[in-house]
């Protein structure tokens, strides 16, 4: 099928200039809107481009009126709402397909693009990855290019060429000035009026462990978030990511309900304390990963946090948004309180639950347990056995476990003695408390991939980990990781190294020496100062940013001045690029020439007037210099000829050298030549 | 479509200015336009919902669309920046009809001007394109509804290209205008007998001149064609020749103020304008008088011209 296209009709090629912006637009919106508002835009848009072909006069009035409130009713039914940015954008999605139907003057389509504007700029709602900046400014291409359709309503479809680089070279303009504001607008703290609730379901620590849960996470190469270390990182044995921390067990599943009292932890920080700065990913949940014992805890923007008494960070609401703070901790430290009272005696009520276990279950353990406390000199000499056991014994590290029965922690210990973290901090807790210790499962992430480009840690699902801490009489609790005594090299080198060959999964395989590493880590990087400069470039980073280049320029006042005057600088710079260089010289050829004979004349103090025709100038010219007169009435006669005869390159060419010739002419101490002289007079 | 005349700042009215005129920043007015100022709502809306959502890229591509506005109203600016007008003649019409004012506008840069218009208080012109270092000519079509030397007075050169948000415009007052001819008189009066110069009283020819054939002589435009020697012609070199006659010179056809039957002045000076143009349809060599001005019989379209241009001057100076 062959399309007439230079035939198109105008009214045709002005709609399809105003339909594939706005389709362009609406498309990564279609993904997640009910699939009836899509279907009922195209279903507009073919409508439109119906009556744009026949000529056929466009839909009734009330027809329209109709479909307008059929669209506010679907989208009420849908989404219980037509405000807010998912029921406002469906809306506005099916009214932009429905106003199509009657749009039929420059301006209707002006405004259809200016709404197409607002849809567009509404999906980073949803995700502000560089891959949805970079579509979406090919978009915003595509609608200034529809923009400057609508202003030449004739032949644009032919001239589309010219019409997307003139787009292109706008948005290329406008960009300096837009990172500018960018960089200058004064950042306000908190939202103007609700924000929306975010129901995406992710995956991450939940403040629960039950089998599999943590080897799914294992599984996944999803960004759990990135840190900085100002000074020295510290080494991996230190690299615990504090997250939840689960007190409860019922015989399958660790658990918090409710959580214990909020109170400043009493603890002390041994050693020199590092700064850091963490990136979190949004995960829908409440905690927030931590790293030794912080010195003071960060404001978190429009969400309160509290460190509770077991030392887990957590915020009024949900991290729904990437989030960057900076802390001060201690990597090392001693955490007393929680289970000895004032008078030196533990809390009894922590200590209970620091030492429940479910009534029935697991016998074979507990026996194990209580054998080793009738025994055991002391505290640690009961952690040491509980080590002891995992490393002698034939222990795998391994994220395909066999199912365990009813009593799980008897069937891992005493029969497939395979599992992964959890497993292990589930039976090691277990038997710490059998064994009469206070004991707990702390999860969170361990360790974390080094960037070398940016000199920063990537901390991704597959480094959630679960390990254990055991309160000892004179230490406090204390960190014990049993899965470093099976798989030392989970700790050391990370989750790869750890796992037997066979099955790391996919996207562990190429961790190590691939090809595709620097690749990757680039990206990354990449990804990194994206998050960092252009998404997390929040009040306090503009602050930061701007006292690092001025420490006058961290006040909202001078931001201002500076955004006026750079501004002023900018669009001055761009005026100045822009302005119209006015031919100062002839662009007409035989005009040049011409122009070039008269200032030669004009030095021979015969100027050409303002006003003067070639013919006439000749003639007074002739009158004055006699000896000129064949030159003068040769270059008169082939400039007419050029400039207003049918004018061939021979022409041309002659008038050149005729002038070439009677600007010599024109040159003091010329002798005319001899046969000029020698020819009778006429 | 009538329309609005741009507006211009009070103290700064224009002149009547001649001769080619280059619109210069001085003279340039630019303000947005109504979508415009939409459009500015729109960034107002979606900046208000950056500073609430506290999301960065809606707060880039706000801002990137605040620059495309500010870069938008530069170019428009530029697209009308030093282009170069001049007054072009404009062919005379009768009264009743539109007269196409034409003005040539030169573009001495190498940019191309895109969508320029005219804009008078009664109508607007066709937009036109320039290319680079070209011309054109843009017309301003003004219904003429009176005879006599009428000029547009003022009006507006505008454009909104290329993103429609700005209007930048110049409003202007050139010294051009247009002779508008009397409105022809409806219907058909036969014309006026002619009279003798000498007082013969005999019935002079209707020809015009005489009858008596003296020879050939070149086809001249305005020549009747009824005169014209078709066989001579064809025999000869493939020019046209004309019959000359001679004799019954003294004869003529007047049309005279005082021979209408219609006794106010416009009403006579239509009724005459009809005769004139039945005469020159007619080929008749005919001559017109008006109180205080006479053209002397004629034939030929230089000579229609004249007596039009005298009915339309009659009473104005």
């Amino acid at each position: 099928m062959s399309l007439p296209r230079p035939n198109l009709p105008p009214a045709l090629a002005a709609l399809l200039w105003l339909l594939m912006p706005l389709a362009l637009v609406l498309a990564p919106h279609a993904l997640h809107q009910p699939l009836w508002i899509s279907l009922s835009w195209l279903a507009f848009a073919l409508l439109r481009v119906h009556t744009a072909r026949t000529g056929r006069q466009p839909v009734r009035r009330a027809l329209k009126m109709l479909l307008a409130l059929a669209g506010v009713a679907g989208v009420l039914l849908q989404y219980g709402t037509v405000i807010g940015p998912a029921g406002g954008v469906a809306l506005l999605t099916y009214l932009s397909g429905a106003k199509l139907l009657e749009t039929h003057t420059a301006r209707d389509r002006l405004g259809l693009l200016f709404v197409g504007c607002f849809l567009l700029v509404a999906h980073f709602l949803d995700g502000q990855s560089m891959m949805t900046a970079g579509y979406m400014g090919v978009a915003a291409i595509a609608l200034v290019a529809g923009m400057i359709a609508t202003q030449s309503p004739t032949g644009t479809l032919s001239a589309w060429r010219p019409t997307l680089a003139l787009a292109t070279r706008l948005m290329a303009q406008a960009l300096p000035l837009a990172l500018l504001i960018f960089l200058l607008f004064p950042r306000l703290q908190g939202p103007l009026w609700g924000l929306p609730q975010q129901v995406a379901a992710h995956a991450g620590l939940s403040g629960q462990m039950s089998p599999g849960d943590i080897s799914r996470l294992i599984l996944s190469d999803e960004l759990a978030f990135r840190a900085e270390f100002a000074g020295p990182q510290p080494t991996p044995r230190q690299l615990y990511w504090r997250g939840p921390v689960l007190w409860d067990f019922d015989g399958r599943a660790w658990h918090t309900t409710p959580p214990p009292r909020a109170a400043m932890p009493e603890a002390t920080g041994l050693g020199a304390p590092v700064r850091y700065s963490l990136t979190l990913e949004p995960h829908q949940q409440r905690w927030l990963p931590l790293l030794g014992l912080p010195v003071g805890l960060p404001e978190l923007p429009g969400n309160p946090s509290r460190l509770g008494i077991d030392l887990q960070w957590q915020g009024r609401d949900a991290i729904t948004q990437r989030l960057r703070y900076e802390i001060e901790a201690y990597p090392d430290y001693q955490l007393e309180n929680g289970i000895r009272a004032m008078d030196g005696a533990p809390t009894p009520a922590l200590r209970a639950r620091a030492l429940a276990l479910p009534a029935a279950g697991n016998p074979r353990a507990r026996e194990l347990a209580r054998g080793w406390l009738e025994h055991a000199a002391n505290e640690e000499a009961i952690v040491d056995q509980a080590l002891a056991l995992f490393r002698s014994q034939p222990f795998f590290y391994t994220l395909n476990p066999p199912l365990l029965g009813e009593s799980a922690v008897d069937d891992f210990l005493f029969r497939t003695r395979r599992g992964f973290c959890e497993h292990y901090a589930s039976a090691f807790v277990f038997l710490m408390r059998a064994a009469g210790l206070p004991a707990r499962v702390v999860t969170g992430y361990q360790g974390g991939e080094r960037n070398p480009l940016g000199d920063y840690l990537i901390v991704r699902g597959r480094d959630a980990h679960a390990w254990a801490e055991v309160w000892l009489a004179g230490r406090g609790w204390v960190r014990v990781d049993p899965t470093a005594a099976v798989a030392p090299s989970r700790v050391e080198r990370g989750i790869a190294a750890a796992l037997p060959a066979g099955e790391r999964p996919g996207g562990l395989v190429t961790l190590e020496g691939a090809w595709l590493r620097p690749l990757q880590l680039g990206w990354d990087l990449l990804n990194n100062q994206w998050n960092q400069w252009v998404i997390g470039y929040n009040q306090e980073r503009q602050r930061q940013f701007l006292a690092s280049i001025n420490p006058l320029l961290a006040h909202w006042q001078s931001m201002v001045w500076a955004l006026g005057m750079g501004g002023l600088l900018i669009v001055l710079g761009i005026s100045a690029a822009l302005w119209p260089r006015l031919a100062s010289v002839c662009r007409d050829p035989a005009s040049r020439e011409y122009l070039r004979f008269c200032r030669a004349l004009a030095r021979c103090g015969l100027p050409r007037g303002a006003a003067e025709a070639p013919e006439d100038y000749a003639r007074r010219v002739l009158s004055r210099r006699p000896d000129l007169g064949n030159e003068i009435k040769r270059v008169t006669r082939l400039y007419l000829a050029a400039r207003y005869g049918p004018g061939d390159d021979a022409t041309q060419r002659e008038l050149r050298a005729a002038v070439a010739s009677a600007v010599a002419s024109t040159r003091p101490g010329h002798r005319p030549p001899a046969k000029l002289d020698a020819s009778p007079p006429t | 479509m009538p329309t609005a005349a741009l507006p211009y700042l009070p103290w700064r009215k224009p002149a009547v200015e001649s001769g080619p005129l280059r619109l210069t920043s001085r003279r340039l007015y630019i303000l947005p336009t109504r979508s415009g100022l939409v459009f500015a709502l729109l960034l107002f809306g979606l900046l208000l919902g950056a500073i609430n959502y506290g999301v960065s890229l809606v707060y880039l591509f706000t801002f990137w669309f605040i620059g495309l506005a500010v870069v938008g109203m530069l170019h428009t600016h530029r697209n009308l920046s030093g282009l170069v007008l001049r007054a072009s003649a404009t062919a005379p019409v009768f009264a009743g009809e539109t007269a196409g004012f034409k003005l040539r506008v030169e573009n001495p840069s190498r940019l191309r001007r895109q969508r320029i218009g005219l804009r008078h208080a009664l109508a607007w012109g066709a937009p036109g394109d320039l290319a680079a270092s070209g011309e054109t000519v843009l017309e301003l079509p003004l219904p003429q509804a009176e005879r006599g030397w009428k000029t547009p007075g003022r009006f507006a050169i505008h454009s909104a290209f290329p993103l429609g948000l700005f209007r930048c415009w110049s409003v202007l007052e050139l010294d051009w205008g247009v002779l508008v001819y009397p409105r022809p008189a409806a219907e058909s009066l036969p014309l006026p007998a002619p009279e003798a110069d000498d007082d013969t009283g005999h019935t002079p020819p209707t020809r015009g001149e005489g009858q008596e054939f003296i020879g050939l002589r070149g086809y001249q435009p305005g020549d009747a064609t009824r005169r014209i020697a078709w066989k001579a012609s064809a025999r000869g070199s493939g020019k046209l020749l004309t019959k000359q006659f001679a004799g019954g010179a003294t004869q003529h056809l007047w049309l005279s103020w005082w021979q209408t039957p219609e006794r106010d002045v416009e009403g006579r000076l239509s009724r005459l304008t009809r005769w004139v143009l039945d005469a020159h349809a007619a080929g008749l060599a005919y001559g017109l008088k008006l109180p205080g001005r006479a053209v002397s019989p004629q034939t030929g379209e230089i000579h229609l011209r004249q007596c039009l241009e005298a009915l339309a001057r009659h009473g104005q100076t």
